[in-house]
């Protein structure tokens, strides 16, 4: 238990003495992405060779008081480079092993001892054709700067002990030296934005809730992470919860609350088992709880699972659910700032905003406006995935381009296919197309370009992908999830959703175009809340800047990128017909007809496009056009 | 462990005692007990969602409208196997409908129903498990598979049917 600052200090110097003196670690990759391609496996079986060799050493080992050698192995939560999965990092060498699998182990523990490298492990850059041995030196890493994710994939989330020999809860001692009042104007110095998505200062929402009188404040972490295609705060949480635990214990001194919630997603167990279990550390070690450290300062965190609706990160829904109603949004003001979750003043903030944190107060708000862009200071974590070709988890200051987002780090287009569009910040954002990608990624470049820098999803899309689908695809999101709550956004999005569902089954018109522009306006001007004020933005932008697809749709029938079912025409390759009548017995509307060993032929007015035909035939003489 | 119908009651009132006294009988309780119900049946029965009510004195409407506003619950009972076809953005610009196409087909699923006549399957659709690197994701049961692809879902399939039942633990 510690009782004092100096307690605190002492345990911290203390572990970064046993962890430097047991640095032969394998780092195995247990994020989401590489548990979803064998990761345990391969870390049981790394595990078991240690073992058999009378190398063992856990976690635990390297912090208990006994002298002891031999190598740790740990599951870490991600180290980002999901695409080349299962991933082991060795230490203190830094080699980085991709796509490992459980017949590695052997190997990999004997190039831990022999510090030659098992070069079919490394990774490959297949433009450039070299093999890159240190994690480091990798251009998908080089060009990052890992703030809030520093720790993750280097230490066993699971054991605080870990955290505190990096400098863990450093920041939060630096806090608790400042009165309430200092910390938050060092957070407002550091103009710190929201990484929820609204951008909004995170010191300003903190001096509104400080300076309101209540006899009790809260504050609520976000971590609903709707975002479909989103796994930052995912990763944080699993990988490095106590930094998030750090940030609310500095944010709750900051704004005088004293009870903390995290909204968790229903679909990331993990993170809150994570979660829960760095709770418990943190109570047992007494940095939560009643008078903590001796400061007569008092905090207490409680997790809320949520339930399955996206409009629940909307702050306001998000209290509705915590208090047990349904996830309905209300109108602001009151801001929660002032009267939010049980009508007390509460700070909500974004899982990632709250990891910034703890490196503000250790640092300075000096140093953190030193890094990403003068009005976005700071980094911003992005999960990169669709067809790009390094799928996975970056950080990267604010300002950086898109193209050396896509390009540099994530190592271009998928098998050399055509750029074409991305979708940034969800479904609530919108498209970016090849003339932004010299736009710096910050929050005012990208509103400026009718998109948003969102929570940081970011999705990669190629010449293959049919753009009106993909409208489709995000209204059909928007239209399931609006809370029903006001009309505009509650019928708005249901036409909307009908009418791209006509284009993309081949009966749409141009006047449909305008309808889709009209009614998106006016859900834009009518919505109550942010998820149906942006409902529109997907498909705005995209006929914004592919006009000409949709134009194909209806004016050609055609998709041009042959993906809309509706849309495609099967014909017969008469010179590879034998005429064996199968695809016409397939047909469930007699479309197709013809005489014995001789080409058939597809009626098309008949024709309802459901590929029986082309399943059926032995000579691959039906093709399908677009 | 095989446990009766009437011993399952038992525990699943018990526990939601628990929870109201460890939260207080108040409003904010009662998605974690909703929780705790999908959790130890896969869905919501009738009969415990007025237990619910009276357990928190809130009108069984105000139970009805929670349990039907968000996705996690379900008032129909699940199969043996719940199989999430994540339909995020990532996992749908890499593929994700042909995979829950054949899943439908290997599992005999039609006219857009979600569960099959004999209770093994549940096929349902979701937006992201945070594991679009991974992308296509299909989870089962929890479990989660990446990369999947329309053949790959056969063979998991398969070993399920062949696995017997795990799903009852
Ligand atoms: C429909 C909708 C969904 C949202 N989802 C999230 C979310 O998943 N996570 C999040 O942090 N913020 C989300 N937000 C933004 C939050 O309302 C809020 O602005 C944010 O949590 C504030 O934290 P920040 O200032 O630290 O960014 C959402 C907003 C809307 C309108
Ligand atoms: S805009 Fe849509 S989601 Fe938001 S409150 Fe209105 S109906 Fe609900
Ligand atoms: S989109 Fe499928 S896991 Fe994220």
């Amino acid at each position: 238990m510690l009782n004092t600052l100096e307690d605190l200090q002492q345990l911290s110097k203390r572990c970064e003495l046993h962890r430097n003196r047991h640095q032969s670690r394998i780092a195995v990759c247990a994020g989401g992405g590489c548990s979803a391609s064998g990761a345990q496996q391969v870390y049981e079986s790394i595990r078991a060779e240690l073992e058999r060799r009378d190398l063992l050493n856990t976690v635990d080992q390297t912090f208990s008081e006994d002298a002891c050698s031999g190598i740790t192995p740990l599951g870490t939560g991600c180290q980002g480079f999901c695409e080349k999965g299962p991933l082991v990092r060795l230490e203190p060498s830094g080699t980085l092993y991709t796509e490992v699998s459980t017949d590695d182990a052997e190997a990999i523990v004997d190039s831990l001892l022999s510090g030659t490298p098992v070069s079919r492990l490394l990774y490959l850059d297949p433009t450039e054709k070299r093999s890159y041995e240190k994690e480091a030196s990798i251009p998908f890493y080089k060009l990052q700067s890992r703030i809030t994710l520093r720790n993750c994939g280097s230490i066993a989330p699971d054991d605080i002990r870990e955290y505190l020999a990096k400098g863990g809860y450093q920041g939060w001692a630096n806090a608790l030296e400042r009165t309430p009042d200092r910390v938050v104007q060092e957070v407002l110095d550091s103009n710190l934005r929201g990484r929820g998505g609204g951008g909004f200062p995170a010191g300003k929402k903190w001096s509104i809730a400080a300076g309101t009188d209540a006899e009790q404040k809260y504050l609520i972490c976000n971590a609903d992470e709707g975002d479909p295609g989103a796994f930052m705060d995912r990763s944080l949480m699993e990988g490095d919860p106590h930094r998030l635990l750090e940030g609310m214990l500095i944010a709750g001194y900051g704004i005088g609350a004293t009870v903390g919630y995290i909204y968790v997603r229903a679909e990331y167990p993990l993170a809150v088992d994570r979660l829960r279990h760095a709770i418990e550390e943190a109570e047992s070690l007494g940095l939560l709880g009643t008078d903590i450290l001796g400061s007569g300062f008092s905090f207490s965190l409680r997790i809320k699972e949520g339930a399955g609706a996206f409009v629940c990160g909307e702050e306001s829904a998000l209290i509705a659910s915590i208090e047990g109603r349904r996830g309905m949004p209300k109108p602001k003001p009151p801001f929660p700032a002032v009267s939010g979750l049980f009508n007390m003043p509460t700070v909500i903030n974004n899982v990632e905003t709250l990891a910034n944190i703890p490196d503000i107060l250790q640092h300075g708000s000096a140093w953190f406006r030193s890094l990403g862009s003068s009005a976005s200071p700071g980094t911003k974590t992005f999960a990169l995935s669709g067809d790009v070709e390094n799928t996975g988890l970056v950080e990267i200051p604010m300002g950086t381009t898109l193209r050396e987002l896509v390009y540099a780090i994530g190592g271009g287009v998928r098998s050399n296919a055509d750029f074409k569009a991305v979708q940034i910040g969800g479904p609530s954002g919108g498209c970016l197309t090849a003339e932004h990608l010299d736009l710096p990624l910050d929050f005012d470049s990208l509103q400026s370009a009718g998109a948003m820098i969102g929570s940081g999803g970011l999705v990669v899309m190629d010449e293959a992908t049919c753009i009106v689908e993909v409208a489709r695809f995000f209204m059909n999101f928007t239209q399931l999830e609006s809370c029903g709550k006001c009309v505009p956004c509650r019928e708005g999005t249901r036409r909307m959703l009908e009418i791209l569902q006509k284009i993309v089954e081949g009966r749409g018109t141009t006047e449909d175009l305008d309808h889709l522009e009209e009614i998106g306006s006016a859900v834009r001007i009518g919505s109550l809340c942010g998820l149906g004020k942006t409902a529109p933005n997907p498909v705005l932008s995209t006929l914004q800047y592919f006009r000409d697809e949709y134009l194909s749709h209806v004016v050609d029938r055609r998709c041009p990128s042959g993906v809309c079912k509706g849309l495609r025409r099967f014909v017969i390759n008469e010179p590879l017909c034998k005429g064996c009548s199968r695809c016409a017995k397939a047909c469930p509307v007699d479309a197709i007809s013809g005489t014995i060993r001789e080409p058939y032929l597809i009626d098309q007015d008949k024709c309802i496009k459901c590929g029986a035909c082309k399943d059926v035939c032995n000579f691959d003489a039906v093709e399908e056009v677009a | 462990m095989l446990q009766t119908t009437a011993n399952r009651q038992l525990d699943i009132l018990q526990r939601l005692d628990n929870l109201v006294q460890r939260y207080g009988k108040h409003s904010s309780t009662l998605i974690p007990m909703l929780q705790e119900i999908q959790n130890a049946y896969r869905y919501l029965p009738e009969d415990l969602l007025t237990h619910v009510a009276t357990a928190l004195d809130l009108s069984p409407a105000t139970v009805y409208g929670v349990a039907t506003f968000y996705a996690q619950f379900s008032l129909e009972p699940k199969g043996k196997y719940v199989i999430q076809v994540c339909d995020g953005t990532a996992c749908h610009v890499r593929g994700s409908m042909p995979v829950y196409e054949a899943i439908c087909k290997k599992v005999r699923l039609v006219d857009g129903k979600a569960t099959t006549e004999d209770g093994m399957f549940t096929v349902e659709t979701v937006s992201c498990v945070g594991a679009c690197a991974a992308a296509p994701v299909v989870t089962i049961n929890g479990e989660v598979y990446g990369k999947v692809t329309p053949d790959a879902i056969h063979v998991i399939l398969d070993t399920l049917e062949s696995r017997g039942d795990t799903a009852d633990a």
